[in-house]
């Protein structure tokens, strides 16, 4: 079954657990600066939106890497950065639609969501279940799809 | 099916692999014009500072890649395509038929018409060829000349500076990286760089290169002469078109394609640096010569060498990101503007940072920053979606940081 | 380890900003934010100095959780010597902008002389500047902080910044970061703006990776988050209702002290409850509270966020407070509202809006009106004062008039922002003013609640919830129920509450997590975090440091025993309703216990045999 993050910014307080959850599965320390999933606070309509990688089909990131360095795990469906062979071009944070990879200058290479092999810690450290990991069918995967399209209409792959 | 893709770049290696998807039974040959396996030329500079090994620059980094997926490389250049009888000819004579056939065959740089432009130490910097050449040159405390500071000029000035080499930029226009860059961002960049030790001369022509003692000597038009150990050329690329004389198939600054990459003649497809294909924010058709463009060339391309017509294209986002020792400047579409458009811009001269956004209308066309590095590909989304901005128009105009926000709140409607 | 080891000093005279190695042995006594900071002044400022002198020092410090995953740990606290009280003031703020200074490296930032021109410091991790804050001087907080982000153009800027108010000398004006949190107490932002320091504007992206034991630290940070979530109080009744759920709990109970503390229970405390903001409205069907929100690492989420009816008189034709906003906490809801006697939620929360917006707590502003309220009725305040306001008990115009002159401390708003001791005086009855210490009371009647009267009248920063909530034992039975009514006891228990608070307010942890936590739950995470062994006894008898070492402060600074005292109304004048009716508060029987507990004098000052004790000798 493939399991995927599912985002439900309704039930989202803006606490950024996620983001210190994130940042110490990945960097080892807490620090949200370097967290791939970030909460985004709208100030005006009350709302916070947590927002990470979808693991979308396109991999746009994937398609775009000049050497190689983004590998689709197939375990779960993740894009996942190759650190050793990426030389920080940086063409896949542009080429990413969804604004989801995000070069790192203290290493000198990007970083996205890679699902944490399999156990997104975001998802257990969210204490209001905005984010859960979930069977990929029920996370409206056909409504990021959809996303996808209208993103680069006409250049996604044929079905 | 036989498919034959020449050049083995981006848009070749992708275009064989999406084929290889749709069409399992299909043989497909690659078409190299260069003895390594298939690599990127953007991975160069990193090769110049040994942060990777030349296997580091390979497109595909498993051993046996390409038989693995069926696809034959062949390793030889290409003097003459026929569509009549469909098939290509080959630098020994011989000739091999096709199907459908993808031209991908990228670009090379200009050679700049410059007395001393072939002398022993003139480089251009495209191959990996050629970095081994200017890996040799290039030690530390050496004298460089860099002719050209456009993108690519650009991507390997910080390997040079890395390297410790004394560096001197001469560029003709009156900013760095104009084709991505307005003058205020280039005047930015340009102070950056200054700022590091590399002496920018903008407005400024090589007259001519000479030799002196083992050394070569670069007058410029406003007069000095710099002397140099190196001197690497890098005034723009040009399609590698020259080989389709007489084959029928229609060319401008590259291959003339519609809208699903195929060129005038049937079966015919370009992709890629070669391809003049179409501009998704101008709807002209142009060549972008740059690796996303590549990339979405070749898919979309093989798509349609499968099945044909299948796959009709809006065009490509002309994009870039460029990388100059730490200062990380970006462009999307339009940057340079629309007429009639609305526009807004924000610059903190001290801290070197600046954010540019078009607009057309309802919908943001184009945009380039300095010194912004995250969540910007949403620039891409906000740009491509082609959905009117409603409120954010407004907000972006207030505040063009709130991209991301801007995107959530109107192509993903989750506010 | 987990203290950065770093501190910030920025001397706005010289326009320097040097950093500093931290004390350690100081962190080891003090442990952080509240109590460190505070060590740290004592040592540095003259207690006597002129709260508003460039001689004053102001220091806005984390504690040794702020930063990390522990649940709530963002706070920070500002620690200067206040202009409010003439005490130390020390004011907790959550929002984001305390994690984001450790996220830069450093465990406080230290704030002395005054610029000669207005600015603002930048700190962006180990870059610190002071640049001029020309364009932003004489604006509000909310633009100040459009401002910044723009000028840097950087989203991720967190910002503290003072408002019109502190700029126009109200001596209860706050700090305000992230729009509408605030350390809003004591006068921090007045101190603030007589330094010519506008704002701080901080980004952090280094990160805290120095926790003593990581392994055991999550075990105990996921252990207390559990704890947080089945406690039906910071499970369910905060997250639903925030604070506001208390406001018909104490109106039932008769500690809703209301119309400047005249009376005891509200009429129209329901309008204005936490439920109430739950109700759809007639005119667009959307209740008044749109969501709850959570600080950084809070999972809590006693925040609200809200909006105001756009077709309230109040803002009629400012589509400008139309969206939303930081909404109502309890203790501003009930200074706005019944201490004014006012009913009307969206006149309360567009109040509140100003109050972030320009940056004045809305306690101390809610009861200095209730006093200018009672003034006026009795004719001592006219309307050729108010330019023509009725400021009468229960008049929504007049609360939004009075919150508008406060923005900018213009015409009466200058009185306003006196604060209500001052504003009494000068009207000739100081006994109206419902102070300590100077400072205003927040809401709960001490004498429906016996326990804090002694905890408003031994209060370190004045009359204040927040230093000794026994509330929470008398109303909610945490950690168990003791009778509100009742004087037995309250001496024991309110200095219990006042060390153990001193501790958390000490650790970069929220005091809302005490509803279900006690130090026990608080210590585990302390000591995996940090440099020593950290037991619940340990961090109780630091809280027992620190309020002595507060309390010496206040007394070289020349308050006396005598100033432990609460207005005659509270001691003589009985509650007329509800269940304390006929009641005052007993405070002469519970304070000489109190001192004795303390290991006081019968004047209220440590004994040596004390300060030994505690290290303070």
């Amino acid at each position: 079954m493939q399991m995927s993050l599912l985002i439900d910014a309704g039930k989202c307080t803006g606490c950024v657990q996620c983001e210190l959850a994130c940042s110490l599965e990945n960097e080892g320390i807490f620090n949200p600066a370097k967290s791939r999933i970030r909460i985004f606070t709208f100030h005006y309509e009350g709302r916070f939106v947590p927002y990470t990688c979808t693991q979308c089909a396109e991999a746009w990131c994937m398609q775009a890497c000049p050497v190689d360095a983004i590998a689709y795990d197939a375990a779960t469906g993740a894009k996942v950065i190759l650190e050793a062979a990426c030389v920080g071009c940086k063409v896949c944070t542009i080429a990413c639609p969804f604004g989801t990879v995000n070069y790192n200058s203290d290493t000198g290479k990007v970083i996205k969501c890679d699902l944490c092999g399999g156990d997104p810690e975001c998802a257990k450290a969210c204490p209001t279940e905005a984010i859960t990991y979930v069977d990929a069918d029920q996370t409206g995967y056909e409504r990021m799809r959809a996303w996808a399209v209208k993103t680069d209409a006409g250049s996604t792959a044929i079905a | 099916m036989l498919h034959v893709v020449i050049g083995a770049g981006p848009a070749g290696v992708t275009a064989c692999e999406m084929l290889r998807d749709l069409d399992a039974a299909a043989r497909i040959t690659l078409i190299s014009g260069e003895p390594e396996p298939p690599y990127s030329r953007m991975a160069i500079p990193y090769l110049l500072v040994n942060d990777i090994k030349e296997d580091g620059t390979y497109l595909r980094k498993s051993e046996n890649y390409f038989p693995d997926h069926q696809i034959d490389v062949q390793h030889i250049s290409v003097t003459a395509i026929n569509p009549e009888d469909k098939s290509i000819r080959f630098e020994d004579g011989n000739s091999l038929d096709y199907d459908r056939l993808l031209i991908a065959t990228g670009a090379s740089p200009i050679q700049p018409p410059i007395q001393g432009i072939e002398l022993p130490g003139v480089h251009q910097c495209w191959t990996l060829d050629d970095a081994r050449a200017i890996a040799a040159r290039a030690l530390p405390d050496t004298s460089v000349v860099l002719v050209g500071a456009g993108f690519i000029g650009c991507i390997i000035l910080e390997a040079l500076v890395k390297r410790g080499c004394q560096l001197t930029v001469v560029e003709r226009e009156d900013r760095m990286v104009p084709r991505m860059l307005d003058n205020t961002a280039g005047g930015l960049l340009k102070r950056w760089c200054e700022n590091q030790g590399i002496t920018v001369l903008t407005n400024t022509a090589v007259n001519q290169i000479a030799e002196k003692k083992n050394k070569l000597s670069v007058s410029l038009d406003n007069g000095n002469t710099i002397t140099a150990g190196l001197v690497i050329t890098a005034a723009g690329v040009r399609s590698n078109i020259d080989f389709l004389t007489g084959s029928n198939i229609d060319t401008d600054q590259g291959i003339l394609v519609n809208q699903y990459l195929q060129s005038n003649q049937e079966g015919i497809f370009a992709a890629g640096d070669v391809a003049q294909g179409r501009d998704f924010t101008t709807g002209g058709f142009a060549v972008q010569a740059v690796q996303p463009t590549a990339v979405e060339h070749g898919r979309i391309a093989a798509t349609n060498m499968v099945k044909p017509d299948s796959l009709s294209y809006p065009g490509s986002l002309n994009m870039n990101v460029l990388d100059t020792l730490g200062l990380i400047s970006i462009s999307f579409g339009q940057w340079m503007g629309n007429a009639d458009g609305d526009s807004v811009v924000l610059l903190d001269d001290a801290q070197y940072r600046y954010l540019n956004l078009q607009f057309d209308g309802e919908y943001l066309t184009g945009a380039s920053s300095l010194g912004h590095t995250q969540h910007m590909g949403v620039l891409r989304g906000l740009i491509r979606s082609r959905v009117p901005l409603g409120i954010w128009k407004k907000r972006l105009m207030d505040d063009p940081t709130r991209l991301m926000e801007a995107y959530l709140g109107s192509v993903q409607s989750l506010v | 380890m987990s203290w950065t080891g770093n501190i910030l000093r920025v001397n706005l005279t010289k326009g320097t900003c040097k950093a500093e190695t931290l004390n350690n042995d100081w962190a080891q006594d003090y442990l952080g934010q509240r109590g460190l900071a505070t060590k740290y002044l004592v040592e540095e400022v003259d207690a006597k100095v002129d709260a508003l002198a460039p001689e004053n020092k102001m220091i806005m410090a984390t504690g040794p959780l702020t930063g990390t995953m522990a649940s709530t740990g963002g706070r920070y606290s500002v620690i200067t010597k206040s202009p409010l009280t003439n005490c130390v003031a020390c004011s907790n703020s959550g929002g984001f902008i305390g994690a984001e200074i450790k996220n830069a490296g450093w465990d406080m930032i230290i704030f002395e002389g005054k610029s000669k021109k207005p600015v603002y410091l930048y700190l962006v991790n180990d870059k610190a500047e002071l640049l001029p804050a020309d364009d932003i001087w004489g604006t509000t907080v909310w633009h100040t902080d459009e401002w910044l982000h723009k000028q840097h153009q950087d989203p991720m800027l967190r910002i503290a910044a003072v408002g019109r108010s502190a700029e126009a000398g109200c001596l209860y004006a706050a700090i305000v970061n992230d729009m509408h949190r605030a350390a809003g107490r004591s006068g921090v932002g007045t101190v603030m703006a007589s330094k010519n320091l506008k704002a701080i504007a901080v980004r952090g992206t280094k990160g805290i990776g120095n926790i003593k034991d990581p392994a055991r630290f999550m075990a105990a940070v996921n252990a207390g988050k559990k704890v947080l979530a089945d406690n039906a109080v910071t499970s369910q009744g905060l997250p639903t209702y925030g604070t506001q759920v208390l406001m018909n709990v104490i109106n039932e109970m008769g500690a809703l002290p209301a119309n400047n503390m005249q009376d005891v229970q509200f009429e129209g405390a329901q309008n204005v409850s936490g439920e109430a903001m739950h109700e759809p409205r007639k005119s667009d069907g959307k209740p008044n509270l749109t969501t709850n929100a959570g600080c950084f690492g809070c999972t809590i989420a006693c925040g609200r966020i809200s909006t105001i009816d756009k077709g309230h008189f109040s803002v009629e034709n400012k589509p400008e407070y139309w969206g939303n906003s930081g909404g109502l906490e309890y203790e501003a809801a009930w200074a706005l509202g019944p201490d004014t006697g006012v009913d009307d939620i969206d006149a309360l929360t567009y109040a509140n809006f100003l109050c972030n917006e320009d940056g004045f707590d809305p306690i101390s502003f809610g009861s200095t009106l209730a006093a200018a309220m009672e003034l006026f009725g009795m004719g001592v305040i006219t309307t050729k004062e108010t330019n023509g306001m009725e400021l009468k008990f229960g008049s929504a115009d007049a609360l939004v008039w009075a919150v508008e002159k406060m923005t900018t401390g213009e015409g009466f708003g200058k009185d306003l922002g006196l604060g209500s001791k001052r504003l009494c005086e000068k009207y000739g009855h100081p006994e109206l003013s419902m102070t300590v210490k100077g400072q205003e009371f927040p809401a709960y009647d001490p004498r429906g609640i016996q326990g804090m009267g002694l905890a408003y009248a031994t209060s370190n920063r004045g009359a204040c919830h927040l230093r000794g909530y026994t509330v929470a034992s008398e109303v909610l039975g945490i950690p168990e129920k003791t009778d509100p009514l009742v004087t037995e006891g309250k001496a024991g228990l309110v200095k219990a509450f006042q060390d153990a608070t001193a501790a958390v307010d000490s650790s970069g942890l929220c005091l809302f997590t005490t509803f279900a936590w006690s130090l026990e739950d608080i210590a585990p995470q302390v000591d995996a975090a940090c440099e020593g062994d950290w037991s619940a006894e340990r961090l109780a008898e630091a809280g027992e440091r620190i309020w002595n070492m507060e309390r010496d402060f206040n007394l070289r600074a020349g308050l006396t025993g005598a100033d432990d005292t609460l207005p005659k109304r509270l001691l003589k004048d009985a509650a007329k309703t509800g269940p304390a009716k006929g009641r005052v508060n007993d405070l002469d029987k519970m304070l000489p216990e109190y001192y004795e507990q303390r290991g006081w004098s019968n004047d209220g000052v440590p004994t040596p045999a004390t300060r030994q004790r505690l290290g303070l000798a």
